[in-house]
């Protein structure tokens, strides 16, 4: 059993821009997270507004990352992870029963710290979602596909003529261009990033944000950052998290120069971190 | 956006397809396992099964007559003849006194010689003793002939039945321990058969292949981790183990024949060639597990022996080598125990023959348990695989002895840095 | 502070210790060099009387019609292909029994098996490998060989009681571990990246196996196959103990057939003088075994070299 695609909601959204900010895309209530005994995460209550790039920042270890992963139940594969609580998507909880976690990952995906493009080609990785999912019936419409994404990520002119090369021949910035390629190829509708540009140079890390920026105009994207100065560049929404927990959450401008808590005071001042 | 719609129902139309390939995928990788699991259980059942049999051994009771005469030309059997011959007075013919003659086995008489060699005040008395009875009769106490059977179709005649029953009745025929099969050394009749012989030549083998194999391991593992710098030539070394451990082990065997044997001239069927033959097949085996325990061994254990002044040899020898011991003697373990199975190179060597006597001595001719579990496979005779599948449960006890002691040495020693 | 006589005894007291440890060190050389001398040596002796493409590629192996010493390498024909040809194709019937189990094994293993059950079950694979092969031999001789004869019986099939199917068969049981050990070591070490990757895509978990992983993986379980086949090649006593002693020039896994290790040891145990030409032929089997598997197992070791340096 899957979970039904609301778009008639998730078409009027994009229509008005009033529309697009009081909509969640998804939002979490109550979460609780345990690893064993020991709770990595304590009554999270959040709002991710849809076609908005949102930013969870805090120190090390506070657990942004282990709240990423719920959003596309990535923690279902750690033995003896235990999640309390509700996670929305379209107002639909990911976590009830009967909710299949293969067409979740579709609808959500992931674009991981480090790149790790598949030992295959450059085509073959951008191809594998689409393929695995069986959305393109032809040749000629799994070619459609990968072109359309790899001009999105814009690395179609660099890797034009030589698809078949592997994709592990590419430079840094260049495989993690590839490995969302390869995320938007199935069309999700929620795109997670855990500290996508932390392995790059500068460079490159400016071209992805670039690119994140443009790809908010028809995805959503939750994005986990330890730089500051990326979240303020970046995201039009930011959530501060701190020992397990989520301190504030709001307008990014709000949470750099006002704001209310003084844990997130003392971070964004830069006396913890 | 309508591609997200469209999407969304082709991968619904997808999903019981791919989740039906994945439990059958899940499928084959519990039936592969369970099937190699089975495997193990079908060889060792059909082994023990065959086996166990062989630990009871038909004896019957006479009372024998030592007759004078008789014992001055040592004519031991003959005394048993006659005691059978009181038993079933009726037998008359030559041909029915043979088959009489026939139910027990054609060296009770060494049993005999025995027990008056040791008390010569027996002679001219009657003594009562248990003698091992033939293998067929054997066979037929353990439930192995079929009556029904027609007469011309078996080994055993109605009328050997009709004495055998007789003496069950009068309960001088029974299944007792085969202690002999523990204490005798090979014979061509199955029911005076043991594996002791065997059993003393592979522990001489392995005495001489632990002492030449674990001193030269463990120097060399030393030297290639502690000592030696990182050239061609080490790595010449190590390729040379690394395919030396996986030679086949008849490769040794012809090494062995060519070398020691017809080169040195060393005696053939010897313990001591056997071996040496086994000792350069371990070499390989303990110098890797020997390296492995030396690089176990953190390198602060040496930076604080050679801060305090030590040579690097005396860091190595009074400091790594005891932590790294343990370890060494796992590995030593776990290569005996597979320098006991071995057979190949020691019938290249010609550890083959058909030896009664057992071993004294590193270099009488001798075999080794594997070997012998091969010679007897070859016999016809049921008693025979009765016993071969006996000495494979022996030959695997000690195996599985083995590696118990090498695990718990493992356990105990185990450090955590 | 300066060297006095004492350290100067004690410092070469060490230099000739470590003498000893290099010599020692040395011995897995010399043992190389003993190997290779003898068996071509003799070989040599051997290819002196019966010419070598005669050897290699001849087709009628029936070394005992020399009779008289006088005869030697005069009549009796030495063509060892009926020879490889049985040794290949009880080999081949082994790796189908093995490769499959084993793989599909080790995947459940290394993905799918609870630490628990990984934990008894891994231990109890590698007993597989530790029964001694005389004790398979056995196994194969009077458990296999007559079931399989008395199951063909049953469906009309005429099974030899020495069939190349019997030996290959528990030759195949005896080299699963190498296989399933092997490959469940190079699953694992595929990075859990790479899982990830796939899982966050909305692969399944036998899609992520069968797509990214093993093919990620092919080098190393390549690399086991080769091991287990050169350990199925180099094997004696199951073949010598179910196959047959006449060579028999097919593929028909029902007949029987003999094996290289086979003729070796049929030609040296016995007695006969040690410079006949059929000794010296087991010693031209014995290079024969010794350079193939030598070859396989370089080739094998390379690859998952290769691949190790590919993570790494």
């Amino acid at each position: 059993m899957a979970l039904t695609i609301s778009t008639e909601v998730s078409h009027s959204a994009r229509q008005s821009d009033y529309s697009k900010s009081l909509s969640s895309k998804a939002a979490a209530r109550k979460v609780n997270v345990y690893y064993g005994d020991k709770q990595a995460l304590k009554d999270i209550n959040i709002e991710i507004p849809e076609c908005q790039v949102t930013a969870l920042i805090g120190p090390s270890g506070c657990g942004k990352s282990t709240f990423l992963r719920c959003l596309n139940r990535m923690n279902d594969v750690i033995d003896g992870c235990r999640i309390e609580g509700e996670i929305l998507l379209d107002g639909e909880d990911i976590y009830a029963r009967g909710v299949d976690v293969v067409h979740l990952r579709a609808r959500i995906g992931m674009v991981f710290q480090k790149p790790n493009p598949f030992p295959k080609s450059i085509y073959d990785n951008v191809a594998y979602g689409p393929k695995i999912h069986g959305i393109a019936k032809t040749r000629a419409e799994m070619d459609e596909i990968v072109f359309h994404s790899l001009e999105k990520v814009g690395l179609i002119d660099e890797v034009r003529d030589r698809m078949e090369a592997p994709g592990t021949s590419l430079s840094g910035g260049q495989q993690q261009r590839l490995c969302i390629a390869r995320a938007i190829a199935v069309e999700p509708e929620v795109i997670l990033m855990d500290e996508p540009c932390s392995a790059l140079d500068p460079i490159a890390t400016a071209r992805i944000e670039e690119l994140i920026d443009e790809l908010k105009q028809n995805y959503t994207i939750v994005m986990v950052t330890h730089s500051m100065q990326q979240a303020a560049r970046v995201s039009q929404k930011t959530a501060f998290f701190h020992m397990g927990e989520l301190v504030e959450q709001g307008d990014t401008t709000d949470i750099f120069t006002k704001p209310q808590d003084e844990r997130t005071l003392a971070y964004v001042t830069g006396r913890i971190g | 956006m309508s591609d997200r719609k469209t999407n969304s129902e082709l991968i619904e139309a997808g999903l019981a397809r791919r989740y039906r390939a994945e439990r059958r995928f899940k499928m084959y990788g519990i039936a592969a396992t369970a099937v190699a699991m089975s495997f193990l259980v079908i060889v060792l059942v059909a082994i023990f099964v065959r086996g166990v049999g062989a630990f009871n051994q038909t004896q019957i009771a006479q009372v024998v007559f030592v007759d004078p005469e008789l014992a001055k030309e040592n004519d031991w059997q003959g005394m048993i003849k006659a005691s059978l011959r009181e038993t079933f007075p009726d037998v008359e013919d030559r041909k029915g006194k043979r088959l009489l003659y026939g139910l027990m086995s054609s060296g009770a008489g060494y049993d005999l010689q025995n027990m008056v060699q040791n008390d010569a005040s027996l002679v001219g008395q009657k003594v009562q003793l248990w003698m091992p009875a033939s293998d067929d009769v054997d066979m037929v106490m353990k439930g192995g002939v079929d009556r029904n059977q027609p007469e011309s179709d078996r080994r055993i005649s109605d009328q050997e039945f009709v004495w055998i029953d007789k003496l069950a009745a009068d309960g001088m025929i029974e299944l007792q321990f085969n202690t002999r099969f523990f204490t005798a050394g090979d014979s061509r009749e199955p029911e005076l058969a043991g594996i002791m012989g065997a059993a003393k030549g592979s522990f001489y083998t392995l005495v001489v292949c632990f002492l030449l194999s674990f001193p030269l391991g463990v120097m060399a593992a030393i030297y290639l981790e502690e000592f030696s710098p990182k050239n061609r030539w080490t790595d010449l070394i190590e390729v040379n183990i690394n395919n030396l451990a996986a030679v086949p082990s008849i490769v040794f065997g012809l090494l062995g024949l060519a070398m020691f044997l017809n080169f040195f001239g060393l005696p053939r069927s010897a313990s001591l060639v056997g071996g040496m033959v086994l000792a350069l097949m371990t070499l390989p085996t303990i110098i890797i597990a020997s390296r492995l325990a030396l690089r176990s061994v953190p390198p602060s254990i040496r930076e604080a022996a050679l801060a305090v002044g030590a040579s690097r040899l005396q860091t190595v020898l009074d400091h790594v080598l005891p932590l790294a011991l343990p370890g060494m003697l796992t590995g030593a373990i776990i290569g005996m125990a597979r320098a006991l199975g071995e057979t190949a190179p020691l019938l290249m060597i010609g550890m083959v023959a058909f030896i009664v006597d057992v071993p004294g001595n590193f270099t009488d001719p001798a075999t080794a348990l594997p070997v012998q579990i091969y010679l007897w496979a070859d016999s016809p005779e049921r008693a025979f695989t009765e016993r071969t599948a006996a000495a494979i449960i022996v030959l695997l006890a000690f195996l599985i002895a083995m590696n118990v002691v090498a695990v718990i040495l493992r356990k105990k020693f185990e450090q955590r840095w | 502070m300066y060297v006095t006589p004492h350290r100067r005894a004690k410092i070469a007291l060490e230099k000739m210790i470590i003498g000893i440890l290099i010599v020692s060190s040395m011995v897995a050389i010399f043992t190389t060099i003993g190997i290779v001398a003898s068996v071509l040596f003799e070989s040599l002796r051997f290819f002196a009387e019966v010419p070598i493409l005669d050897f290699v590629f001849g087709l009628e192996w029936s070394p005992q019609t020399a009779l008289r010493s006088d005869q030697v390498g005069s009549s009796g024909s030495f063509g060892a292909v009926p020879l490889f040809v049985g040794t290949l194709l009880i080999s081949a019937i082994a790796l189908f029994v093995a490769v499959p189990i084993g793989l599909f094994a080790a995947i459940y293993l290394a993905e799918y098996a609870h630490a628990q059950i990984r934990n008894w079950v891994k231990p109890l694979l590698e007993m597989l490998a530790g029964i001694p092969t005389v004790v398979y031999g056995f196994f194969a001789a009077l458990v296999v060989a007559p079931w399989l004869r008395g199951t063909g019986a049953g469906f009309g099939v005429d099974i030899s009681s020495e069939s190349a199917l019997a030996a290959g068969l528990v030759m195949g049981i005896m080299i699963i571990p190498f296989i399933s050990s092997l490959s469940d070591d190079v699953i694992t070490a595929v990075p859990q990246a790479m899982r990830e990757g796939s899982l966050g895509l909305g692969a399944t978990k036998s899609e992520t196996i069968r797509k990214v992983l093993l093919p990620a993986a092919l080098p190393g379980i390549m690399g086991s196959i080769l091991l287990a086949a050169s350990r199925a090649i180099g094997e004696t006593m199951i073949v010598v103990m179910a196959a047959g002693l006449s060579a028999n020039l097919t593929l028909n896994p029902f007949e029987t057939v003999t094996a290289v290790t086979v003729q070796i040891v049929a030609l040296l145990t016995g007695d006969q003088e040690f410079d006949s030409a059929k000794t010296l032929a087991a010693f031209a089997l014995g290079l024969a075994l010794f350079v193939t598997t030598l070859c396989l197992n370089i080739i094998a070791h390379h690859i998952v070299r290769k691949y190790r340096e590919q993570y790494e």
